[in-house]
């Protein structure tokens, strides 16, 4: 008899308790009638959304194929990635010469080169390494632009597709870093000149869109220059891209000192440090460090808006994408261009802004460290 | 920083008790280390570089202009444009002037701004709640949906958008029927109709009846407020004061209908003829706009909601405050005040994405004055300075708006 009750007692437990995953649903999808009814409308979104992009893109969809037409003939609902997979070098190289391929591919690897000792903080030799890190954009100009040490000359004209995207992205960081701390700097200068210039110049370039400045770069920079100067698209555009990315950085290096805690300050005055010495030790290291998420997302910010030089002409893989297009063979194939180059900046930005929140999750965790 | 001197009065930093510390101790070199001594210098040193940079510039300009044959004047403003605009919210041809053009690119940008925010700011304020739900379910799509649309450019997201609106909508050449409301509004891939509102003699009226109403909806705020802190009864504020603001002006117009008339689009042989015509191009952009800056907005409420500290939930929970109360009034007002500063920026940035109009063809301050009038007149420099005065202006006009907003909503302490 108690065993029959105890048996009972545990057949009546509700099935939510017995089972953990019935549990789990039940408490996070079923709880009430709103819960219930917000699931359902999810799962209904998912299952049109979803369901449909799935069965046009990999059930019915064709990965290889030498033009639009030879892709209905396999599949005539599906999504055809023959322009992906056809011309994927185009969408890497653009219009760099065939034979000086390899150039751009050794500037990839070197890349990968200069960015281990800032991803990897351990890293044997991580000094030394950070130098090859501040040097590698030149090395990189010399080596896709030549001209210099037997290298030969390749014309600017023909940056294009990823590799463009990688120049304008490496030389924006890299120089907008530099002036950005400058700016930052004059801005939170106690000289009245150095202040008005600095705030001036960032409110104004924060306030128009990049876009415009662009713009300006296509058609009104020669103006400003001696009659008879003519220097390329592509170094006009990197120079705006720079002076609009050095705005937004200046703003988040400023933040950072003044995250950076007041005793820090007072300690460098205390110690009789000159302005330059407490900056170099005391400061500098800890605003840096500090800033470091802010510099990413900044730098995921510069990295999306290299799109919009196909506005002025450029070809970023956006812009080969759209004349792959024009291609009678390709015409009609927008959706999948647009998904692949969507997916492309998904990649990159989404793993950028990953390892910032990892950053931003090391630093608060250090900074509690060192609290305690 | 190198003088070790005994005497104090050698040492200009130290003399301050005996004699009132000159410029000039310590001799030239002592002069020249002077923090503000320096300071002068460096700032004198500044204007100098950047004069010497700007005169050189705008003398390069000067022998530009010359040698292209081309002044600087913007005589051109009055000239007639002879071109035309796809979509105009005022009176508009090809006879009428530059200076008009730009009036309607500033229309038209001001439009997308002023919808897309809206929009941008609702899709965020959605998202972000789904996106703390406690359904799994819903929180997780929410979460793809900010994470997907934040990390693909804008512009794509603008050509994405534009495609699928192209296709969607019913094509008229081709026979599809347009979507219609009550015969009044008209949808197609030709773009919206809607009627258009005329003022004639007498709309001013409307106007003070508008206004009116404004001040009587305020008026009614402040005594539910007040009746709220004397009694603790709450008087009902959204409706009525809504309520007011929509009766009065149409009171008004009731009794002169001839002051404000509406022109009705009408569904002609081969076009629309009447009525206000909004371009499937302005929808595109408008709502990947909205769409892309939501994601933000998104997540800077998110982080607001979640800075609230736990008490406060508790609290209005043990006051006996329903999910929906304690969100709207604990919750959010304290969300906002972390949130506001972060979703101006995003307010301002979608604004100054707007002119990415120019990659569909909608034509807005880039497309008019920094495009079409530009190129045809030729007047790049001065085309250009009104563009970035234009778009500084918008700028600081919502800034303006949304500090004032700041104020109002800031914490007030003793």
């Amino acid at each position: 008899m108690a065993d029959t009750t105890a048996h009972k007692d545990e057949e009546q437990a509700p099935i939510t308790e017995r089972i953990p995953a019935v549990g789990w649903v039940w408490k996070n999808l079923f709880s009430t009638p709103l819960n219930t009814v917000l699931t359902l409308f999810s799962l209904w979104l998912i299952w049109k959304v979803g369901f449909s992009f799935v069965d046009w893109a990999f059930l019915k969809g064709v990965l290889f194929a030498d033009s639009r037409v030879a892709c209905r003939e396999i599949s005539p609902h599906g999504a055809c990635w023959g322009i992906i997979s056809e011309r994927f070098d185009i969408f890497v190289y653009g219009r760099y010469p065939h034979e000086h391929r390899w150039r751009v591919n050794l500037s990839f690897i070197l890349l990968i080169v200069a960015l281990a000792p800032v991803l990897w903080e351990t890293m044997p030799f991580r000094k030394r390494g950070l130098l090859f890190t501040v040097a590698y954009p030149f090395i990189a100009g010399w080596l896709l632009a030549g001209g210099l040490f037997g290298l030969d000359p390749v014309n600017t004209r023909n940056f294009s597709g990823f590799m463009l995207t990688l120049v304008i992205g490496v030389t924006g960081i890299s120089l907008s870093l530099p002036i950005g701390v400058a700016l930052a700097l004059a801005r939170r200068s106690s000289m009245p000149v150095l202040r008005i210039i600095a705030v001036v110049f960032i409110e104004f370039i924060r306030g128009v869109p990049l876009i415009t400045l662009l713009f300006i770069a296509s058609v009104l920079l020669a103006y400003f220059l001696p009659p008879g100067t003519d220097f390329d698209l592509i170094i006009r555009v990197l120079i705006m891209v720079t002076l609009f990315a050095s705005a937004y950085m200046a703003e988040v290096i400023r933040g950072g000192f003044q995250a950076l805690p007041r005793g820090q300050y007072e300690a460098a005055e205390a110690l009789g440090l000159s302005y330059w010495k407490s900056l170099q030790k005391i400061y500098l290291p800890q605003v840096l460090r500090i800033s470091i998420p802010g510099i990413v997302n900044s730098f995921i910010g510069l990295y999306k808006d290299t799109t919009l030089v196909i506005i002025i002409g450029l070809l970023d893989p956006l812009g080969i994408g759209r004349s792959l297009l024009s291609d009678a063979k390709w015409a009609g194939l927008a959706a999948e261009m647009y998904l692949f180059v969507a997916l492309f900046y998904f990649i990159s930005c989404f793993a950028m802004s990953r390892y910032s929140l990892y950053l931003e999750r090391k630093l608060e965790r250090e900074q509690a460290a060192e609290q305690n | 920083m190198t003088s070790v001197t005994t005497d104090p009065a050698q040492d200009p930093r130290m003399s301050g008790a005996s004699k009132p510390p000159s410029l000039f101790d310590g001799g030239l070199q002592g002069f020249l280390r002077r923090k503000e001594v320096r300071a002068v210098l460096y700032q004198i040193l500044a204007v100098t570089v950047l004069f010497a940079a700007f005169a050189w510039m705008g003398n390069n300009v000067v022998i530009n202009l010359k040698a292209l044959g081309k002044d600087f004047s913007y005589e051109f403003l009055g000239q007639a444009s002879n071109y035309d605009i796809n979509q105009r919210p005022i009176e508009y041809d090809s006879q009428s002037t530059h200076g008009r053009a730009m009036l309607i690119g500033i229309i038209n940008t001001g439009l997308v701004a002023f919808v897309g925010i809206i929009f941008a700011s609702v899709i965020g304020l959605l998202v972000a709640i789904a996106r703390l739900s406690p359904n799994w379910l819903l929180s997780r799509l929410a979460y793809a949906f900010t994470e997907f649309v934040r990390n693909v450019p804008v512009l794509l997201h603008i050509l994405l958008v534009y495609g699928v609106v192209i296709t969607v909508l019913p094509n008229q050449r081709e026979g599809e029927e347009p979507f219609t409301l009550f015969d009044r509004v008209i949808l197609s891939n030709r773009g919206l109709f809607i009627p258009k509102p005329e003022m004639h003699q007498g709309a001013g009226y409307l106007f003070i009846a508008f206004l009116a109403a404004c001040a009587l909806a305020y008026l009614w705020r402040r005594y539910a407020k007040v009746r709220q802190e004397q009694e603790g009864k709450t008087l009902p504020v959204l409706l009525p004061s809504l309520g007011l603001i929509i009766l009065l002006p149409f009171l008004m117009w009731l009794t002169s209908p001839d002051s404000l008339t509406f022109s009705i689009p009408e569904q002609g042989r081969f076009n629309v003829k009447h009525g206000l015509r909004l371009l499937p191009e302005f929808f595109a952009l408008t709502l990947a706009l909205a769409i892309y800056t939501s994601a933000f907005i998104a997540e800077v409420i998110r982080a607001g909601i979640l800075s609230v500290s736990k008490g406060q939930k508790e609290a209005a929970g043990a006051l006996g405050f329903s999910r929906l109360y304690a969100l709207r009034l604990i919750i959010l007002p304290q969300a906002l005040r972390v949130a506001i500063p972060p979703i101006t920026n995003q307010y301002l940035n979608l604004t100054k994405n707007s002119s990415l109009a120019i990659a569909i063809g909608y034509q807005d301050i880039v497309g008019t004055i920094g495009g079409i009038t530009l190129n045809q007149t030729g007047r790049e420099m001065e085309c250009m300075i009104l563009v970035l005065l234009l778009y500084l202006s918008f700028s600081l006009f919502i800034s303006f708006l949304m500090n004032i907003y700041n104020r109002s909503i800031a914490l007030v302490e003793r």
